[in-house]
């Protein structure tokens, strides 16, 4: 009977590490485009962006719908998902990664925390390894994740036409906030 | 018992252990059902060449389309093969829902307005309760502008109307490719000549084909079934290329019609390509945000 004890302890314990994970499908992308001095504004916002953390092992990834990506002006949006990042043949831009240091993370207790993440960024089918500086908030057992970081658009294979230069930016910012939740499954 | 209890346990533990391990996080929280998605972009613009397409203006926006038609290009240097004499139409074209447009316009030809609906039924569609075809319809209304061609007789208002009603069964067939079919009626108040029928049925072909992410080519025609017989018509066929800058759509094309709407392209077209009697032309577009979307 005590080995069985010990059993359901270990199961209890197993279990608990599904308690490690936290998710969430309604993060937020704003992409900025905008060229300086450009007289209309390049920039979208995703509010579809998945995001799962694991806090054992440091690993971070988010996945973004490019056609979840809303421009003011419908015209843009088509053009976004038409003759640049190509929506049709390339759904999906991901992130893969890890938090740096993820061992002296403490996310039992309330606080905000400067990290690090490396990772491969995909977007149009190009994976390129990037890292940025992010921000981790623990609050009430719930975690947000914010990060700012420019990528350039060549080396996603995204080509600016001379035509609309002038408009939009050879690179792009890109800042992600998602507020994450225990994932139970 | 409890051996099998451990080894149960076991298996569990090791699975759970192996889960830990994995490093696809994405797809633990993935949907396995796709949503429902609209396929856009089928064609550039909301016309083929002359004929509309199965495409259709996104809600809270304008294309301002103007349309030009030269001279027949067989009346060489003397005419600048064509360039000299233009034809236009200005247009101006409205998105109100993903599935519904109206526009109106304004055409040199024959004074004429010109004015129509499009509605979608049903998109073309991916995903869960998807739809493989968009079929529209549309339906217009052409009013002749020149003076009465004989004041002495008695004219009715009427005479000077055209309508015409269409079906638009489309398929963008793969990402570089899209094929349409548009079974068309036209009616016009009034023929020259009373053997004729009122109602003129056509069936309409159009097509695009991408040959880069900015430029297709375009082609659009429309068979006759039965042709009024106060002139020699012939079908209309033009074929183009779809340029697309930043904020406009040019059009570009060759074509042996002249008329800029479905009743005078349909049924009044007098070019011969077998003879040179064709035409250049184009349709620029540019749209206009009227209603922004809400960012924040």
């Amino acid at each position: 009977m005590k080995k069985f004890n010990l059993m359901m302890i270990a199961v209890l314990i197993v279990s608990m590490s599904f308690g490690q994970k936290y998710f969430t499908k309604n993060g937020k992308i704003n992409f900025d485009a905008t060229s300086a001095n450009s007289p209309e504004k390049v920039e979208a916002v995703n509010r579809t962006i998945t995001c799962v953390v694991d806090t054992k092992t440091g690993n971070i990834q988010f996945a973004a719908l490019m056609k979840g990506f809303e421009f003011e002006k419908a015209l843009m949006q088509e053009h976004f998902n038409e003759n640049y990042v190509e929506s049709d043949k390339y759904p999906k831009a991901e992130f893969r990664g890890m938090i740096d240091g993820n061992d002296a993370l403490n996310y039992s207790k309330d606080g905000t925390y400067i990290v690090k993440v490396k990772g491969k960024l995909t977007i149009h089918g190009e994976t390129r390894d990037i890292e940025s500086p992010g921000k981790l908030i623990v609050q009430n057992g719930k975690i947000s994740t914010l990060a700012d970081f420019i990528i350039t658009l060549s080396d996603y294979k995204i080509s600016i036409p001379g035509l609309v230069g002038d408009k939009v930016s050879k690179t792009a910012k890109i800042s992600v906030t998602c507020q994450l939740e225990l994932f139970k499954g | 018992m409890i051996k099998i209890i451990s080894f149960l346990v076991i298996v569990f533990c090791l699975q759970t252990m192996l889960k830990a391990q994995e490093t696809d996080l994405l797809k633990l929280v993935e949907d396995d059902k796709k949503k429902k998605e609209i396929v856009k972009n089928a064609f550039k613009s909301t016309r083929v060449i002359n004929g509309h397409s199965m495409e259709f203006l996104r809600p809270g926006t304008m294309d301002v389309r103007i349309l030009h038609r030269f001279g027949q290009i067989d009346q060489g240097y003397k005419n600048f093969f064509g360039l000299d004499q233009a034809s236009m139409r200005l247009g101006f074209d409205f998105g109100i829902r993903n599935n519904l447009m109206g526009g109106v316009g304004r055409s040199t030809f024959k004074k004429e307005l010109d004015a129509f609906v499009k509605y979608a039924p049903f998109l073309q569609s991916t995903g869960s309760r998807s739809f493989p075809l968009t079929i529209a319809l549309v339906a217009g209304i052409t009013m002749n502008g020149l003076e009465w061609a004989d004041s002495a007789r008695k004219n009715y208002f009427s005479s000077r109307l055209a309508y015409y009603f269409q079906t638009i069964i489309g398929k963008k067939i793969s990402e570089g490719f899209s094929l349409q079919f548009t079974p068309t009626l036209v009616h016009k108040n009034m023929v020259h000549l009373a053997a004729d029928s009122n109602d003129i049925f056509s069936l309409g072909v159009g097509g695009r084909l991408k040959i880069s992410r900015r430029v297709a080519i375009t082609w659009d025609y429309f068979y006759v079934f039965n042709p009024l017989s106060d002139n020699v018509y012939h079908d209309p066929l033009s074929i183009g290329i779809d340029i697309e800058t930043g904020g406009h759509v040019f059009q570009l094309h060759f074509s042996n019609a002249t008329g800029m709407n479905e009743p005078t392209f349909i049924t009044e077209t007098t070019g011969d390509w077998s003879k040179g009697e064709v035409r250049f032309g184009f349709n620029l577009s540019r749209v206009f945000q009227l209603k922004k979307k809400k960012m924040d």
